[in-house]
């Protein structure tokens, strides 16, 4: 028997509002909307943007004693909308000797992969964008693509800051998807299904959170995804690729205006990408807090189900940017080693206690 | 339906791209000078070209991690259908991942020991 939550049903709501009440032909009604998709898919991209910048600033500034942005707007509110209106005005202009194609392309590939993956998080029963049964595996599939804008970004520079940035992060990103990759394989053999919404129906119930479910190995596996995820977002302490203090600023040194703007823009959503699939996969998704008893479920199941996700999600942010401003900044032969020595051996550990515990039924569930 | 999202996804995002930029390249200033087109580094012009050969290592990491990248693919399969078909063949499937697993291992031992994860 499937559980139907608060709100599950509105896109098939407005499916047949165009279909049955307009009467519209298949063709217009796909049409509007896919339309209405991509607008949203924009409008939820740009918001959360701005969103996580002013909160990473304000939360930076407090953990540096200081209160951050103060000047445009009630307590700088306003500030990164500003930001945001100053990078759309600036000048867009090329390095003379740079190679222009592949410098006007690695936004694109930045901004389709962040984008790609940032469809695929459930904001609630029913409200996933892209909901394949291979879900999973495209994720993965379609977020190495931004490695590849990265390093192409950096190469097309003609910079030398550009170019060792590049390579840093593209050996640093391609090094990190391993662990990040084992992390999600581990979440899929307790599952049983790579499906996003399968996976959050799977952690709906009382302590039926895959961190509970799963126990030891799963909250392993989460502490894992987070580094990794962290690493694989390009932030500190693994913001190698950028490191200020000895590259200026990276791979996006040669960018002006917007197109610096995009490679911002997709650092943030991607941290935010990371902690929703941290949600999705480890802390139950859209899952509300049940604890098995029946008053208390019935009242948390009334929360609508994207209060709960983005409640999560912002939980797991405010983790990695506490993680960011304090650790100070590692070095590429550190990170590596990290990768390959510690993380990798560990998560192959976890994916042999997982299965340890799946096939001898050693998992964490209540009947009832 | 899902992949005429996943094509509306991809044009969403190739629309922000390009609208940004055209909003950009239309309210934007526009003018030239030759110090702007040069590269940005400390001030005297650039010796060179960027384009010169990279450390060795990066090079060997890429290519550990083809390695494993392949294999893990071959994991998603095993690990979405293990739940569901280990109550039958429960012992088969154990014993031929755990192969797989050591062969896995012993790539990831033998780059350890040939020192392929030291950064020189």
């Amino acid at each position: 028997m499937e559980k139907v939550y608060i709100l599950s049903s509105l896109p098939q709501m407005f499916d047949s509002l165009l279909r049955d009440t307009c009467g519209l032909s298949n063709f217009w009604a796909v049409l509007i909307e896919c339309v209405l998709v991509g607008l949203l898919v924009l409008a939820a991209y740009a918001t959360l943007a701005i969103i996580l910048i002013f909160m990473e600033r304000k939360v930076c500034a407090y953990f540096q004693c200081r209160i951050g942005p103060m000047r445009v707007g009630p307590w700088g509110t306003l500030q990164v909308i500003a930001d945001v209106l100053k990078m759309l005005i600036k000048e867009i202009f090329f390095v003379d000797r740079s190679d222009k194609l592949l410098y006007c392309i690695a936004p694109f590939l930045v901004i389709i992969a962040s984008v790609g993956t940032f469809s695929f998080l459930p904001w609630s029963q029913g409200w996933n964008v892209l909901d394949f049964n291979v879900g999973i595996f495209l994720l993965t599939a379609i977020s190495s693509i931004g490695v590849i804008g990265i390093f192409m970004a950096g190469w097309a520079s003609n910079n030398k800051y550009s170019v060792v940035s590049a390579m840093r992060g593209a050996v640093q990103l391609i090094s990190y998807e391993m662990s990040l990759g084992l992390c999600l394989i581990s979440a899929v053999i307790l599952t049983g299904t790579m499906q996003i919404s399968g996976i959050v129906e799977a952690q709906t119930g009382p302590w039926q959170w895959l961190i509970f479910q799963g126990h030891i190995p799963a909250i392993l596996a989460f502490l894992v995804f987070c580094i990794a995820g962290n690493a694989e977002a390009n932030r500190g302490p693994f913001d190698l690729a950028e490191a200020e203090s000895e590259l200026t600023a990276g791979y996006h040194t040669e960018y002006s205006g917007m197109g610096f703007g995009f490679f911002y823009l997709a650092e943030y959503l991607n941290l935010f990408v990371v902690s929703g699939i941290a949600t999705t996969v480890f802390l139950g998704g859209w899952a509300p807090v049940n604890i098995g008893i029946a008053a208390f479920d019935s009242v948390m199941d009334y929360i609508p189900g994207i209060v709960w996700f983005l409640g999560k999600t912002f939980v797991v942010v405010f983790l990695l940017m506490w993680i960011r401003w304090t650790f100070p900044r590692l070095r590429i032969d550190q990170i590596l080693k990290l990768e390959w020595k510690y993380l990798m051996p560990l998560s192959l550990c976890i994916i042999v206690l997982m299965v340890i515990c799946v096939s001898f039924g050693l998992t964490f569930t209540i009947n009832g | 339906m899902y992949y005429t999202l996943f094509i509306t996804v991809i044009l969403t995002a190739v629309v922000l791209v390009v609208g940004a930029y055209v909003i950009a390249k239309l309210v934007g200033p526009r003018s030239y000078n030759p110090v702007k087109g040069e590269p940005f580094e400390c001030g005297i012009p650039t010796r060179g070209s960027s384009w010169m050969p990279a450390h060795v290592g990066y090079y060997l990491f890429a290519v550990l991690f083809l390695m494993f990248d392949v294999e893990t693919v071959f994991l998603y399969p095993w690990a979405t259908v293990f739940n569901s078909l280990s109550a039958n063949y429960g012992g088969a499937m154990l014993f031929s991942i755990f192969f797989f697993m050591l062969v896995l291992v012993l790539g990831l031992a033998y780059a350890w020991r040939k020192g392929a994860l030291e950064w020189k």
